[in-house]
C-alpha cells in the first residue's frame, strides 16, 4: 500500500523547522516588489490545444538551488559543492551542473523560479501546489489530475479503458487528490514497479495465474453467481457486471498492453534510465499516446534534512535521465504540443546548507521559494519565469502563486475556471481557484503562453 | 475512478420476474406479519401503498446479516452450518442479542462514530495521531458501556480539557474553520441532522454565539491542545443566543453557554435530537433513512413514514436515549427481517422498506472480511503526521482510529474522507478498479492462494464435496444448492484440473460473487 518510504527523520524535526525557518522567511510580499514584472499585453486567448498533463511530483520538496534555479555566487555554503552551472541550449539559461542532459533540452521548457506558498508541511504545502488553494474555509478542494481528468475523462469524450487518472506507482497518501469530489474522481494507482522483470499493474497484470486459468475462473464465477441471477436487472447488478466486463476488457484484451513496457526497445529504455523513475517516464509517454489526460508520477526521496548532498547524486541523475527523454520522446513524437509536462514538489529547501549534527549538510522546508519546470501542451520552451535573490532565499521578481500556475493548465486545457464542480453539498464551487489572500502574486503565467 | 452506477438504491426493471427456484437460498415461504410495532407501521403504509413486501429472508442469510450488520463480521463455519439447524423459535432474537453484547459491535459502531466525528490524525483538520488514539478509544469505551446517547453528546459539546486526556474535547478540533459558525453547522449536522446553511443566516448567526467562546491553547507538551472557555472573546452586548427553534435567551455571564445549548438539545421535548439519532440508525441499518438522506431532516424533505419515525423518537426518548435499544428493535423486527429479493417493482417499494436493500460491503469490512477468509492480515503504518503510527498487525481494519492512514485498498473501496460528517462520504459504489483489484490483483490473489486460512480447509485427501461445502460455509455462509455442488465438482474433477488449484478457484469466484460483495 501506499506508505511513505522517506520521511524517518528525528522525531520533532519538523517542527523543528517549522519554528525555527519562520522568522527568516519573509514569507509575505510588500505590493510594489511583487509587480516587478507587468503582464504580457492583451491578445485573444490561443486555441487550447493540451490534451494530457503528466505531473511529475518530487514528494519531500526538491531544492530549488540544486535543481533548477542555481546560486553558484553564493559558495559552499549554500551551494555545497554545485558551483558551476550547467550552460543550456537557450542563451543565458543555466540548470544545476548534475542535469547535463536536460541543459540540452531547455528550448523545450521553460522554468519558473519564483513558486512560492509560505507553507512548511509537507501536507498542507502538497495540498496548496496542487490545488492552489490554501485552505481554512473548511473545504477540501481536489487537486488538478482529479478536476482535469473528471473534465477532459469520461465526460470530455476520452472513452478508454484505462482510467483518465493514473498515478504510478502509488498514492500519494493523506494528502486525499480528490477532495471533495470524493472517490468518482480519484485516481488509479498502479502499483508494481516499472522497472521490475515485470510491471505488474494490481489488477490488469495477471501475475501466476496462466490465461486459459483467468478463463476458467471468469466461467466458474459467472455459473456459481447466484444472488446475481436471482436479482437479474437490479441496476446495483447491472453496474456490477459492466465493470466486470470492463475489467475482463482490460486484463484479456489490448487495452492493458500499455503497460507492458516489454513491447519497448531496449534502447529506448535505457534511455530513460532502468530506475523506478525512469521506466515511470516511460509509462506515462504510452498512457498518454494512449490519451490519458492526467498522469502522475509520484517521485519520492526529496525530503532530505540529512546529507542532501549525497542523495542528490543519486536523485538528479535520474531525474536529468528520465525527463530529458521523456521530453525528447514526446517531442519526437508530435506529443510534446499537447502534453503538458509539470515538474514541482510541495516547497523548495534552505538555501543554507544545516552542515551541523544530525544533519550533517542537510537542507530543511522552505515555503518561501520552490521552482518548477514546465513544459509542453501550449507552454513556451526556453524561458526563465521570476528570480530570487542572490542565495535564493526569497523571490525578488514576478512572484508565482499555484494558483496562477493552475489557471494557465485550465487556460491551455480548456477549462473553464468558473465550471461549477459537483460538490456533495450542492455548493457551487468553481474549479479553478481563487487568488491568495495573503500573498501578492503577479497572476497567471500568461508570459509562457 | 472509473465508476459504472450510481449505487444507490437498487431498482428492478418491470421486465424481470425472478424465477422461484432462483430465490430459494434466500428467502422463506413467511410473509411479514405485525409482530412488532416497527412492522405494523411498515405494513400498514405498504398496505396503503398497494406494495407487496419481501418474503423473510431464510435463516442462511439472517446469520450472515446479523453478523454482518450487528459486529461487522461474518459468523464462522460452525455458526453458518449450525444456525439454520437449530430448533429455538426464539433463535434469531437470542442471536441479536448476543450479538449485541459482543466487543465487535463496539469495535464496529465506533468506525461509523468515528465517520461522523471525523477522527483522523491530519488533513484539512490537524488532529494529530496521539489525540486521535485517545478520541478513538474514548468514543469505542462509550459505545461499549452503551452510554445514553444524551451523556455522549453533552460530554462532547461541553468539555474542557487535553486533546490526551479529555478525548471528548477533539470534537472541537475537529471542525476546520474552528470559528462559531463553523462548530454551529458541524454540531447542526451531527445532533440534528440538518443542514444550517440551509436556515437563515440570522439564526446560524445567533445559534452560533453558542460557541463564541470556545478556546483554544497549546501546552509545553508536543502536539497538545486544550480546549477551552475564553469568557473574553465574547462582548456582554452580543450575548443575546437563539436556539435553532427561534427561541431567543441572554446568556448569563458565569455559566459556559455550550452547556446551555446542551441542555437544550438534549431536552427530551426536543424534537430534533432524538428523531437525527434514530432516523441515521434505520439508515444504518436499513441503508436509507425514514428521512432520507439522513443529514439533511428538513421541513420540505418529509420522512416517508412519519408515524415509524415518531414512534422510534418516543422509543429512544422513553428509554432515556438508549442507542442498543434503537438497535434492537429495528433488529427484531420482521421488516429488517425481510428478503432483499423484491416481489414489487412499484418505485416507492425501496422509500418504504419493502425489502432488505443489498449494499456492498464497506471498504473495511470487506477487507477484515477477506482477511478473515484467508487467515491474512494487512500491515498500516505512517510516518506523517509525527509521531509515526504502527498499528499491530492482528488490529482489524475497521479498528483503525485514524481516518486518513494511508490505504490503497480502503480508498480505492469508498472509505469516507472524514472531512464533512455527511453519510455520502462513505460511497460504496462499485468500480471497475475495485473489480480488477479483488478479480486479479497480486493482493487479493495472494491471500487466497498463500494464506493459511483457505488452505486449512482445503487440504489434499478430503473430499471435494467436504471441501465445497466448507468453502460455502466460509464465504457465503451457507451451504451449496445441489446445482452450485455439481459445477463445483465438475469443476474439481481431476480431468479439469488438480483439487488444490479447483477449490482455490472455487473460493475465488465466491470472493467475487455478488453474495459476497454485498449485504444482503
Amino acid at each position: 500500500m501506499g506508505r511513505r518510504r522517506d520521511d524517518r527523520g528525528q522525531l520533532t524535526r519538523r517542527e523543528l523547522v517549522k519554528y525555527g525557518a519562520y522568522g527568516a522567511a519573509g514569507m509575505l510580499f510588500c505590493a510594489d516588489e511583487a509587480s516587478a514584472q507587468t503582464a504580457a499585453p492583451a491578445q485573444a486567448p490561443p486555441k487550447p490545444k493540451a490534451k494530457s498533463v503528466i505531473q511529475i511530483w518530487m514528494w519531500g520538496g526538491p531544492c530549488h538551488i540544486d535543481t533548477f534555479d542555481p546560486k553558484p555566487k553564493s559558495g559552499a555554503a549554500y551551494s555545497g559543492p554545485y558551483v558551476t552551472p550547467a550552460s543550456t541550449n537557450v542563451d543565458g539559461m543555466q540548470v544545476c551542473q548534475m542535469l547535463p542532459l536536460l541543459a540540452k533540452q531547455a528550448d523545450k521548457y521553460s522554468l519558473i523560479r519564483s513558486m512560492t506558498h509560505g507553507d512548511y508541511g509537507h501536507e498542507t504545502a502538497a495540498y496548496v501546489v496542487q490545488t492552489g488553494h490554501t485552505g481554512g474555509d473548511g473545504q477540501v478542494y481536489p487537486g488538478l489530475g482529479s478536476i482535469v481528468s473528471l473534465i477532459k475523462g469520461y465526460n470530455g469524450g476520452y472513452k478508454g479503458l484505462i482510467p483518465p487518472y493514473v498515478v504510478l506507482t502509488q498514492l500519494q497518501g493523506r494528502f486525499s487528490e480528490s477532495g471533495f469530489l470524493g472517490n468518482r474522481a480519484s485516481p488509479f494507482a498502479t502499483g508494481g514497479d516499472p522497472n521490475g522483470g515485470r510491471f505488474v499493474v494490481e489488477g490488469i497484470t495477471t501475475d501466476g495465474i496462466t490465461e486459459l486459468r483467468q478463463r476458467n475462473r471468469r466461467d466458474l464465477l459467472q455459473r456459481l453467481n447466484s444472488l446475481e441471477h436471482a436479482m437479474k436487472g437490479d441496476s446495483a447488478m447491472l453496474a456490477l457486471g459492466k465493470c466486470e466486463t470492463n475489467s475482463y476488457d482490460l486484463m484479456l484484451g489490448d487495452a492493458g498492453k500499455v503497460f507492458d513496457l516489454s513491447q519497448e526497445k531496449d534502447a529506448v529504455r535505457e534511455g530513460y534510465g532502468r530506475n523506478t523513475f525512469g521506466q515511470s517516464c516511460l509509462a506515462a509517454r504510452r498512457l498518454v499516446e494512449q490519451g490519458v489526460p492526467y498522469v502522475t508520477i509520484n517521485y519520492p526521496g526529496w525530503d532530505t534534512h540529512k546529507e542532501h548532498f549525497q542523495a542528490m547524486q543519486n536523485l538528479l541523475p535520474q531525474l536529468d535521465k528520465g525527463l530529458s527523454t521523456l521530453l525528447i520522446e514526446l517531442s519526437e513524437r508530435g506529443l510534446l504540443d499537447t502534453t503538458i509536462v509539470w515538474c514541482s514538489g510541495e516547497f523548495g529547501r534552505t538555501p543554507l546548507v544545516a552542515m551541523e549534527e544530525p544533519w550533517n549538510g542537510g537542507r530543511h522546508h522552505w515555503g518561501p521559494v520552490f521552482a518548477n519546470l514546465i513544459a509542453g501542451g501550449g507552454f513556451k520552451g526556453g524561458h526563465v519565469l521570476g528570480a530570487t535573490g542572490p542565495r535564493g532565499e526569497e523571490v525578488t521578481d514576478r512572484p508565482v502563486h499555484p494558483s496562477d500556475l493552475i489557471h494557465s493548465v485550465f487556460t491551455l486545457m480548456g477549462i473553464d475556471p468558473d465550471a461549477t464542480l459537483p460538490h456533495p453539498q450542492g455548493l457551487s464551487l468553481p474549479a479553478a481557484p481563487p487568488r491568495p489572500k495573503n500573498i501578492q502574486t503577479a497572476g497567471p503565467i500568461v508570459e509562457l503562453i | 475512478m472509473f465508476i459504472a452506477t450510481n449505487g444507490g438504491q437498487s431498482r428492478i426493471k418491470p421486465s424481470v420476474v425472478t424465477d422461484e427456484a432462483l430465490r430459494k437460498p434466500y428467502e422463506t415461504e413467511e410473509r411479514i406479519t405485525s409482530k412488532t410495532q416497527i412492522d405494523f407501521l411498515v405494513l400498514k403504509k405498504l398496505r396503503q401503498l398497494g406494495i407487496e413486501p419481501s418474503r423473510i429472508c431464510s435463516d442462511e442469510v439472517f446469520v450472515r446479516r446479523a453478523y454482518l450488520d450487528v459486529t461487522g463480521t461474518l459468523p464462522t463455519i460452525v455458526e453458518s452450518r449450525e444456525f439454520p439447524e437449530e430448533r429455538s423459535p426464539n433463535k434469531r432474537r437470542e442471536l441479536i442479542e448476543n450479538l449485541l453484547e459482543s466487543e465487535a459491535f463496539s469495535n464496529y459502531w465506533s468506525l461509523h462514530f468515528c465517520d461522523l466525528l471525523r477522527v483522523k490524525a491530519e488533513y484539512p483538520v490537524d488532529l494529530w495521531p496521539n489525540a486521535t488514539q485517545a478520541y478513538e478509544r474514548w468514543i469505542r469505551t462509550a459505545i461499549r458501556a452503551n452510554m445514553p446517547y444524551d451523556q455522549f453528546a453533552r460530554q462532547l459539546l461541553t468539555s474542557s480539557g487535553s486533546n490526551f486526556r479529555t478525548p471528548q474535547v477533539n470534537f472541537y478540533r475537529a471542525i476546520p474553520g474552528r470559528n462559531p459558525i463553523d462548530i454551529a453547522k458541524t454540531v447542526a449536522l451531527i445532533f440534528m441532522g440538518t443542514r444550517a446553511e440551509k436556515w437563515p443566516s440570522a439564526l446560524l448567526q445567533r445559534m452560533s454565539t453558542f460557541f463564541s467562546q470556545v478556546g483554544y491553547k497549546s501546552t509545553m507538551e508536543w502536539k497538545e491542545e486544550i480546549v477551552l472557555r475564553d469568557p473574553t472573546k465574547l462582548a456582554p452586548r452580543d450575548q443575546t443566543c437563539l436556539f435553532p427553534d427561534g427561541k431567543a435567551i441572554t446568556l448569563p455571564p458565569e455559566q459556559d453557554p455550550r452547556t446551555i445549548f446542551a441542555d437544550w438539545l438534549v431536552s427530551p421535548h426536543n424534537p430534533w435530537f432524538a428523531r437525527a439519532a434514530v432516523n441515521r440508525i434505520w439508515y444504518w441499518l436499513l441503508g436509507r433513512g425514514i428521512v432520507n438522506e439522513p443529514d439533511d431532516i428538513r421541513p420540505d424533505n418529509p420522512a416517508s413514514n412519519p408515524e415509524l419515525l415518531s414512534y422510534l423518537e418516543r422509543e429512544f426518548v422513553s428509554s432515556r436515549f438508549d442507542l442498543k435499544h434503537i438497535f434492537r428493535l429495528i433488529l427484531q423486527s420482521t421488516t429488517y427481517q425481510l428478503a432483499s429479493i423484491p416481489r414489487s417493482i412499484d418505485p416507492k417499494a425501496a422509500a418504504n422498506f419493502a425489502s432488505y436493500p443489498i449494499r456492498r460491503l464497506e471498504a473495511e469490512v470487506l477487507l477484515d472480511a477477506i482477511n478473515d477468509i484467508t487467515g491474512t492480515n494487512e500491515v498500516y503504518v505512517s510516518y506523517t503526521p509525527e509521531p509515526y503510527t504502527w498499528v499491530p498487525t492482528d488490529q482489524r481494519t475497521v479498528q483503525l482510529a485514524d481516518g486518513s492512514i494511508t490505504s490503497a485498498f480502503l480508498e480505492m473501496f469508498g472509505r469516507p474522507s472524514r472531512d464533512s460528517s455527511l453519510s455520502i462520504e462513505r460511497t460504496n459504489e462499485v468500480s471497475t478498479d475495485q473489480r480488477l483489484h479483488l478479480l486479479n490483483s497480486s493482493h487479493i490473489n495472494g491471500k487466497i492462494l498463500y494464506g493459511p486460512g483457505l488452505n486449512a480447509l482445503t487440504p489434499s485427501g478430503k473430499k471435494p464435496e467436504n471441501i465445497i461445502t466448507d468453502i460455502y460455509l466460509r464465504i457465503l455462509s451457507r451451504t451449496p444448492t445441489e446445482d452450485e455442488m455439481k459445477i463445483g465438482l465438475e469443476y474439481s474433477s481431476p480431468k479439469n484440473s488438480d483439487p488444490k488449484s479447483a477449490a482455490m478457484d472455487i473460493a475465488w469466484a465466491l470472493i467475487n460473487s455478488a453474495e459476497f460483495l454485498y449485504r444482503h
